[in-house]
């Protein structure tokens, strides 16, 4: 097995694969509110993404253990799915916040819940820091504590920041 | 009490948490909650052990906590044996180490 | 000793006894539910993540919450469901068809049922290691229950063992109580459970450590550490250790269905290692080679709580069924449908494989009593 396998196989993303999914780059950097990115490589019985898709971008499943599929030309990067995901497997990611800056918008159980105008810091796929983010909205869309929380920071990480951590 | 004062997702209603009540732990006074079982109820003291093996005298606390496992069996008013992990907690419950297999009160016995 | 007569006993109360219940008591049948807990709901009571499935499983619901929805079904029903909490089902007795029960640690009693769901669930598997007994080794359900029943603190810092989905999602949940998780260890190559729930963890830092175990607990009164080992591809230990510090070890080293009514009832057993345990051989209505006796939910092999409630569903049909009474059969096709759906994708093909072996078109002889 070589090494790339068994980081995957500990749940790190290493590579794309079917349902691990970013948007296409040309179409991402021009895109106001964003466009979903989909970590949810493995087949299982699950469909919340796509029933709650407000507008079809998430693809309908034939098989409820179907990986996600998106029409990108759909995709609002309204975040519901980041918001009704059980696995926390969908992140929106808005190129255009700024020159420098993306705005992430990322799930969110723990605590402390932080609020507008924090600075969190931004983890990678292994908790690793990797940059400072302030926070810009905080939204629980579902009323279920599964917040979405908005936070920007340096664009050059979109392909890697996927959690925060508040405080301490 | 060591209490999970916050918690993201469960408000603490959610929380099966009775009326404060007092009981006793080898002699000692307590606190805890009504209908919570006894061993949680001393987990919430700091208390981890609660019996000890008749042979070789280790230290038992609480394993499965759906009263099939005995690893959590103590004296509970007297009575040995007591699945402590599924028996809610009253007020004044005098709730002992179980050293060895337990020996019934012999009063007890009589009075049956 | 108290006499009790119904006409279908369902033999726990969680996912799979609560939907078998409902689903009996929704077509007039008089349904006793005993439950060895001190309250209904089983494991789902301890979830606070979001389902998976989809909307018939209440797919995206947390499970405390999919406990009250079950629940209040339970109510719908109430003037033919009675509920015995704290009280476990201790003994068949097929020449009279007569159950025991235990109330609390004092009180015993008899139940008479025509009919009987056994969906006692399941219990945790433990490993061997020195100083496994040690206060402070708990199970995963245990944790659960200290922290997400009753908002107790299981300790400050965890040793989390076993990758599957419970280890995975119990890692998620200590952290959502504030408590530290030292590491995963696994002593597979690949992670047992879902992956995302994995990805959940790893992105909050927490280390899985595949092809490590647990070697020992150390401590003298209390668990106060543990030393983990690496394994090669033989699992045999490859020398390399680390000594970490920790008050609790958490075992999610797997469950046993629980089943030992069914084999006092005489149902047909198997040891079926893909459904972790000894289970029933049982048809398309969840019944068993005992015409009076159905399973349904981990008790029939380990398995989501998605899949228990659809088996239960199917087995309160048919033993309604059973009683004569007007039921909508055609309901039959709609649950296996869902529950082909929730076996359909990577993790359900071990399910698949393990019921093949129990499964009966039909009984050849029937212990007809």
């Amino acid at each position: 097995m070589d090494e790339n396998e068994s980081i995957f196989n500990s749940g790190v993303l290493t590579d794309e694969l079917p349902g691990a999914i970013r948007p296409p780059q040309d179409l991402w950097e021009g895109k106001k509110s964003g466009l979903v990115v989909v970590e949810c490589p493995q087949r299982i019985p699950c469909n919340p993404c796509a029933t709650s898709c407000p507008t079809g971008a998430i693809c309908a499943f034939s098989d409820i253990n179907d990986t996600p599929r998106i029409d990108y030309k759909k995709c609002t990067g309204c975040a519901i799915c980041v918001a009704v995901c059980p696995g926390l497997a969908c992140f929106v990611v808005d190129l255009t916040f700024n020159e420098d800056y993306a705005l992430y918008k990322i799930p969110y159980e723990m605590l402390p819940l932080p609020s507008k105008g924090d600075t969190v810091t931004c983890l990678g796929r292994t908790g690793e820091a990797l940059a400072s983010g302030i926070v810009e909205t905080v939204v629980e869309p579902k009323h279920d504590r599964t917040y979405v929380i908005h936070v920007s920071a340096p664009k050059k990480l979109a392909n890697d920041i996927r959690a925060i951590k508040v405080g301490g | 009490m060591e209490l999970i004062a916050e918690h993201p997702v469960l408000d603490a209603s959610c929380f099966k948490r009775g009326e404060k009540v007092e009981f006793t732990f080898d002699g000692r006074s307590m606190d805890g909650y009504e209908g919570a079982p006894i061993a949680v109820s001393l987990h919430a003291n700091g208390i981890r052990v609660y019996r000890e093996t008749p042979e070789m005298k280790r230290a038992r606390g609480f394993f499965c906590a759906i009263g099939k496992c005995s690893s959590c069996f103590m004296v509970v008013d007297g009575v040995p044996n007591v699945r402590t992990c599924v028996t809610p907690l009253r007020a004044g419950m005098r709730v002992e180490t179980q050293h060895g297999r337990g020996r019934a009160a012999i009063t007890a016995m009589l009075s049956e | 000793m108290t006499d009790i007569s119904t006409d279908i006993l369902v033999v726990g109360g969680g996912p799979a006894g609560l939907s078998a219940a409902s689903e009996a008591a929704s077509y007039g049948a008089r349904v006793l539910i005993v439950e060895s807990d001190l309250q209904l709901g089983g494991q789902l009571v301890k979830q606070t993540h979001k389902f998976f499935g989809s909307r018939d499983e209440y797919a995206g619901t947390r499970g405390y919450k999919i406990a009250d929805i079950l629940l209040s079904e339970i109510k719908e029903n109430e003037q033919n469901v009675k509920v015995m909490i704290n009280t476990t089902v201790t003994g068949y007795y097929s020449e009279d068809r007569t159950f025991t029960a235990m109330s609390g640690e004092e009180s015993y009693m008899c139940i008479r049922a025509q009919r009987a769901i056994v969906a006692a669930g399941a219990s945790e598997r433990l490993i061997p290691f020195p100083n496994n007994d040690l206060p402070g080794v708990y199970g995963a359900g245990a944790v659960q229950t200290l922290m997400n029943v009753y908002g107790v603190v299981p300790g400050k810092r965890v040793l989390m063992v076993g990758a599957g989905n419970i280890g995975l999602i119990v890692s998620y949940q200590l952290m959502q109580a504030g408590v530290e998780v030292a590491a995963v260890v696994e002593a597979m190559p690949k992670i047992g459970g879902y992956w995302v729930h994995a990805a959940k963890i790893r992105r909050l830092g927490v280390p899985i450590l595949l092809r490590h175990s647990i070697k020992e607990a150390v401590g003298e009164r209390v668990v106060e550490g543990a030393v983990i080992m690496e394994l090669d591809d033989k699992f045999a230990p490859t020398g390399q250790e680390l000594r970490m510090d920790c008050d609790v070890i958490c075992m999610a080293v797997g469950l046993s269905p629980t089943t030992e009514i069914l084999s006092q009832a005489g149902c047909r057993m198997k040891y079926v290692p893909e459904l972790c345990g000894l289970v029933a051989e049982r048809d398309r209505a969840m019944r068993t080679s005992n015409p009076d006796f159905w399973s349904a939910g981990d008790a029939t092999g380990i398995e989501e709580a998605s899949a228990a409630m659809v088996e239960g569903r199917i087995a309160g049909l048919c033993a309604a069924d059973s009683l004569g009474l007007p039921v909508k059969m055609t309901k039959l096709d709609e649950y296996w449908t869902r529950l082909d759906h929730l076996r359909a994708g990577e993790v359900g093909s071990k399910i698949r494989a393990g019921i093949d072996k129990v499964y009966r078109d039909k009984w050849e002889v029937r212990l007809d009593g």
